[in-house]
């Protein structure tokens, strides 16, 4: 039972994951948005379903397939700035969003530094 | 006028060419390969938090998805740097670049081809010359949610 459950599990990361990529690259197709803009809006969207509530609701269903997608970035900062202004007060809404984020920001930022003094950038 | 007329005429005329010459994507094989491309990043990513979680059970949930996240950037900037990841994302399309590894490659992409300009003015500089406005903007907006949360509970 454990195998299938997982099975699923599996399937609707997919399909969720997928999903909103194709939604994006519809957008792209069909509209004149730039990637840089639909980043933009699928972030807030993250923003707005965290900020609603709603959020945990499809984590609980979706899992990776809505957090590894730049929604899961949004609903982070969003979370972040909410619990830390529920617990320091208003100026913990500043400080939230980052502290929550600083994780994967921190070892991006780090990471592309070393891996840009190891390699070089090829011709395209 | 004329002028001005001829300008737009020139451009009208430059802006068909354009349309011409573009190749046609086809659509639904576009967002096929999206769909997949993304579709297996994520499962990559929920298969790194189900690992973690096997190793360390007692681990909070929160943790185990800032663990996933390091991974997964860490994966795509390694990639990036071998130039892997461009052969993924020009087949990937939305794919390659809605899923935080897409963020950790333009950061990583961006960094790596200003290194001719200097560690500190093209590195440096240059880094968040894509990723940016995601930064600006979820920051901006993030803290904007924290607030109107702290004002909707306060009533």
């Amino acid at each position: 039972m454990e195998v299938w459950k997982m099975i699923g599990t599996y399937a609707v990361v997919f399909a969720v994951g997928g999903g909103l990529c194709a939604i994006a690259e519809l957008l792209i197709v069909r509209t004149k948005l730039t990637p840089a803009r639909i980043l933009v809006i699928f972030l807030i969207v993250g923003i707005i379903l965290e900020g609603v509530g709603v959020y945990d609701y499809i984590f609980n269903v979706a899992q990776a397939g809505i957090s590894v997608p730049i929604v899961g970035f949004g609903a982070a900062l969003a979370k972040g700035s909410i619990e830390m202004a529920q617990k320091v007060g208003f100026v913990g809404a500043f400080a939230g969003g980052l502290i929550r984020t600083a994780y994967g920001v921190g070892v991006a930022i780090v990471m592309s530094y070393i891996v840009t003094l190891l390699f070089t950038s090829r011709a395209k | 006028m004329a002028a001005t007329n001829a300008v737009k005429a020139r451009n009208d005329k430059y802006n068909k060419y354009v349309e011409t010459v573009t190749p046609k994507t086809s659509i639904p094989k576009a967002l096929f390969h999206s769909f997949v491309v993304g579709g297996i990043t994520c499962m990559i990513g929920q298969g790194i938090g189900d690992i973690v979680i096997l190793i360390s059970p007692s681990m909070p949930i929160d943790m185990v998805s800032n663990i996933t996240s390091m991974i997964l950037v860490t994966v795509a900037i390694l990639l990036t740097g071998l130039g892997v990841f461009d052969v993924i994302a020009r087949q990937g399309g939305a794919g390659s670049f809605l899923p935080i590894t897409g963020f950790a490659n333009a950061m990583a992409s961006a960094s790596m081809e200003f290194k001719t300009e200097g560690l500190i003015f093209g590195t440096s500089v240059k880094l968040f010359s894509v990723v940016g406005p995601v930064v600006v903007n979820g920051i901006v907006w993030s803290s904007v949610a924290g607030l109107i949360n702290l004002w909707i509970m306060g009533i």
